[in-house]
């Protein structure tokens, strides 16, 4: 069965499926799968187009034809958010790949969505050069899927987020516009800051085609070192000492569990006689917690939170608080924890954010999520859940919105007036 | 404007608050680029959120269009009131209302002076990282609206970088809260949007800012070139050394002379000046140091010096930022433009200007942020000569297009405004115009805030986008249209 009989089968206008197949080829536009599935969400097809051109047209026939469009990178967290309304077209960046440019000599990058992010890092590499960020799974997450989601990690302490990285973007709207904003200067305030509009707008606006990146040099050294510490207070009373101190670490994690003390990593870069010299000072700063040089493993603190061995009964969340309420948190983790009997793990960095692993039953775990949800909110922060156990009873993703929900609203109306792009996935029902 | 709506006015700020004698207007008919002028139809200076709110609430009433202002040191006419507009002034919210060291935070009112800041962190060795040359005098409402950057920003990053939250009176007088003291509040990231919006999405009442710790030690090189061409290059070595200094300026010899006979800043005399400031641990940065001396000496500098002191570093800073009002002693006029290169194409770009110039017998004196590739010519003529005036404007959009020609920007800091909003079709595609204003009916579909800046042509909300033309694939036959 060709994809056109299949997608048939599933109910696409055949029509529109010619028009497809017309504009990227028969090979790129296939029925979609169970594995194709987003949540509880099936979609009937999968199109690849090769070109920007090429996606922003079928993306405005899809809108046309009222179909509910999911964009997709590499699929490494097509699960986030909440549930698509609607899901007829899977509209994959898989084969736009390319680097476009590399200017080494002015620290940027021009990108296409599609490209992963160790591609990308690997390439930037060959001229010391750095991509600031460390996102999960970087050898199959795309530029287009980080972005999207605002997948930062502990770099982000000295780097900044993605936010702060991304200079250019061009994205395709829903009527086939395709539009660029920001350029490809590190400096420029020229129209609005639409880069940072589609970071972390979770492909509910438009869909990244390409981006533009500045960079920064790979380091000439970098040294690990981990702080052991007896428990949550001591550890934030050394996380914000850190922070007091002129120390210039380029991150600072903290590793919680229902396990083991507290540890801290902290890494630094730069020449030989500069980390020498900030290792003393570290020394001093962290007495009495013990310090020793620490591994690479640092580095996937987070991706082993998420290898969880069962799916079903873990839930992972994205906590986000002030510095200062790091171990009043973790206390109220460990506290919901032992009161739903749940396994619990996590992982904070100075900035305040931070990531928790609740596993157990789907009832006990979401009503952890819950509680802590309840009390963080009270207090200027917030808890995303990012991964819930299919059985687990509803529970938001994002949890209540601000008083700038009905202008995120307006936003969305603006640009995506049929809801065609992940209809339902976003804050308050975006 | 009627008595009536004057008295509601009034009413809402008080005797104090309202301005509408002609004499008093004139204080508000421009901001820092004072060939745009438009009388305000009144100033309003609101002291409290409140007051913002019920004043935007009366204009949202009687379609009033509302220019918010903050020092009006700004170069782009962004805060150049609007025919038939009031104009509101948020000089009266200038306090600064939380200082949360442990977290390093800060929120202020918008109309809190740049420096003021700084100067109320600094006793514990915090700052405002966004150092605006204007930033003794400018607001930080101001500085958010801009997205306002500094010499510093090349290591630190722009205001965009140290806006955490914003709270914002929409142009409809409702409020909404933008961030937030946490990182990534769910939801779009409307305060990065909003952030550089050049006061055209609402008025922020409240900013959230970041502040940082200051290093262990600062460190500023002064280095001598023959011209800009090395000066250039030894930016280029840094740069690919992989260093990242906390700043890199660079002045040409007519900037270096109005800066001296302006503040007697010592420089030394040259074609190519370049001010190098590194920072962080001091083992760190004297082993950079060491390292930025050789590739200044490499690349023909004749004299290297440090600033030895925190007073002679003080100095070396107030040459430089004193750089655009110390033209007045070297030409009776001048036109300040911000434009942005690929650092690259710095060579290329300074020679056309100097083509430019040698045409046009005008001098052009030159200061940049040189690690980031922002250039600030400045145009120097008379206005009592016939035709230098237009000479020097058309001299200097030619400087535009030059930066836009080698894949730059037109303009890195200071703004489009009123100024550069014709420019912006040269950068800009009609789509991506387009794009942008659709996002701005979301902020304000009655378009009263800040209206006709920016954007070279207005759209009305709801407006259909532009005929349809065909897309090259429906022309090629390849796709139809559905
Ligand atoms: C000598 C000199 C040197 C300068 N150097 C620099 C420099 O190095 N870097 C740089 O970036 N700029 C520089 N500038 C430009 C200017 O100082 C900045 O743009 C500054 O941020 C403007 O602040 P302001 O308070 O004067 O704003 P204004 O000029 O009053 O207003 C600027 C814009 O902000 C809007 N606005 C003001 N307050 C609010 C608010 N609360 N809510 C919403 N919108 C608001 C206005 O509507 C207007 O569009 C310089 C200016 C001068 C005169």
């Amino acid at each position: 069965m060709d994809a056109a009989t299949k997608s048939e089968a599933s109910g696409l206008h055949s029509a529109l499926r010619y028009k497809f197949i017309a504009l990227v080829g028969n090979e790129y536009v296939r029925a979609a799968t169970a594995a194709d599935a987003v949540a509880r969400a099936q979609p009937k097809l999968v199109i690849e187009p090769g070109t920007e051109r090429e996606l922003a047209e079928i993306l405005r026939l899809s809108n046309e034809a009222g179909l509910a469009v999911i964009p997709r990178g590499g699929g490494t967290k097509l699960g986030w958010g909440n549930s698509p309304a609607r899901a007829d077209l899977i509209l994959s960046t898989v084969r736009m790949t390319e680097i476009i440019e590399h200017a080494w000599a002015d620290l940027t990058v021009t990108v296409e969505a599609g490209c992963t992010i160790q591609r990308l890092q690997e390439t930037l590499g060959q001229h010391g050069q750095r991509l600031a960020l460390d996102p999960l799974w970087p050898e199959k997450a795309t530029v287009g899927g980080v972005l999207s989601t605002n997948d930062s990690g502990a770099l982000r302490l000295r780097f900044g987020a993605l936010r702060d990285l991304i200079i250019g973007v061009t994205i395709a709207l829903p009527d086939g516009t395709l539009a660029s904003s920001g350029g490809k200067v590190v400096k420029n305030v020229a129209g609005y800051d639409l880069p940072k509009l589609v970071t972390g707008a979770f492909g509910t606006l438009g869909v990244i085609t390409r981006a533009v990146f500045r960079l920064h040099p790979l380091p000439l050294n970098s040294h690990f070192f981990s702080i052991s510490t007896v428990n949550a207070e001591e550890t934030q009373k050394l996380v914000l000492a850190v922070q007091d101190s002129k120390l210039a670490h380029a991150f600072l994690q903290s590793h919680f569990s229902d396990e083991k003390p507290p540890a801290s990593d902290i890494l630094f870069e730069g020449t030989e006689a500069g980390l020498a010299a900030q290792e003393t000072q570290l020394r001093v700063l962290a007495a009495p917690a013990s310090v020793c040089a620490a591994s690479n493993s640092s580095w996937t603190a987070r991706q082993e939170l998420w290898a969880f061995s069962d799916p079903a009964s873990a839930a992972i969340a994205k906590i986000s608080i002030l510095p200062t309420n790091m171990a009043r948190t973790m206390k109220l983790v460990a506290h919901s924890a032992k009161a739903q009997q749940l396994r619990w793990k996590a992982l904070w960095y100075a900035t305040g954010l931070g990531w928790l692993r609740l596993e157990g039953k789907p009832g006990a775990l979401c009503a952890a999520l819950q509680a802590l949800r309840g009390e963080l909110q009270g207090q200027d922060g917030s808890l995303v859940a990012f991964h819930r156990p299919s059985k687990m009873p509803a529970f938001d993703a994002w949890g209540t919105a601000s008083d700038a929900l009905p202008l995120m609203k307006a936003v969305k109306q603006q640009l995506d007036p049929k809801n065609t792009l992940n209809a339902g996935r976003f804050v308050g029902g975006v | 404007m009627e008595v009536r709506i004057l008295d509601e006015f009034r009413t809402i700020v008080g005797g104090r608050g309202l301005i509408s004698s002609p004499e008093e207007l004139h204080t508000y008919e421009c901001d820092g680029l004072t060939n745009f002028r438009v009388m305000p139809r009144a100033v309003l200076l609101p002291n409290s959120t409140q007051q913002v709110q019920a004043v935007v609430r009366l204009c949202h009433r009687e379609r009033i269009p509302f220019v918010a202002r903050g020092s009006g040191t700004g170069l782009s006419g962004g805060a150049l009131p609007v025919e038939n507009g009031i104009v509101i002034s948020l000089a009266r919210m200038n306090g600064i209302l939380e200082v949360d060291f442990p977290n390093a935070r800060v929120v202020v009112e918008p109309g809190v002076i740049n420096l003021d800041v700084t100067g109320r962190v600094a006793p514990h060795e915090y700052f405002y990282a966004p150092d605006p040359s204007s930033q003794s005098i400018c607001s930080i409402g101001g500085n958010v609206a801009e997205n306002s950057g500094g010499a510093h920003c090349l290591k630190y990053g722009f205001t965009t970088t140290h806006v955490l939250g914003l709270e914002v009176v929409l142009p409809d007088g409702s409020l909404v809260h933008l961030g937030g003291k946490t990182l990534d509040t769910p939801g779009y990231d409307l305060a990065g949007v909003f952030v550089g919006s050049e006061g055209t999405l609402g008025v922020a009442t409240k900013i959230i800012l970041r502040i940082v710790k200051r290093p262990e030690c600062i460190q500023t090189l002064l280095a001598a070139f023959p011209s800009t061409n090395e000066a250039g290059a030894a930016v280029s070595d840094i740069i690919a050394a992989g260093m990242l200094p906390a700043a890199i300026e660079m002045m040409d010899d007519l900037a270096i002379q109005a800066a001296e006979a302006a503040v007697h800043a010592n420089y030394p005399n040259c074609g190519g000046l370049l001010l190098v400031e590194l920072d962080g641990p001091v083992a760190e940065v004297e082993a950079l140091m060491t390292h930025v001396n050789e590739i200044c000496r490499s690349n023909g500098a004749s004299e290297i010096r440090k600033a030895q002191s925190d007073a002679e570093r003080a100095l070396v800073w107030k040459g430089r930022k004193a750089a655009f009002a110390a033209m007045g002693r070297i030409s009776p006029n001048y036109i300040v433009q911000d434009g942005v290169i690929p650092r690259t194409a710095l060579p290329q770009v300074m020679s056309e200007i100097a083509r430019l110039s040698q045409e046009t017998g005008l001098r052009v004196a030159n200061v940049f942020h040189a690690g980031d590739g922002n250039l600030h010519p400045l145009v120097l003529y008379d206005r009592r000569i016939a035709g230098q005036e237009e000479t020097a404007e058309l001299l200097s959009s030619n400087i535009l297009e030059l930066c836009i020609a080698a894949g730059g920007s037109i303009t890195g800091e200071h703004g489009v405004g009123e100024d550069k909003k014709k420019m912006m079709s040269k950068m800009f595609a009609e789509p991506d115009l387009v794009t942008m204003q659709r996002v701005r009916c979301a902020f304000d579909p009655l378009q009263l805030s800040n209206p006709t800046k920016i954007f070279p042509t207005p759209r009305l909300c709801g407006e259909k986008p532009g005929e349809y033309v065909p897309r090259p694939l429906e022309s090629a036959g390849i796709a139809e249209r559905y």
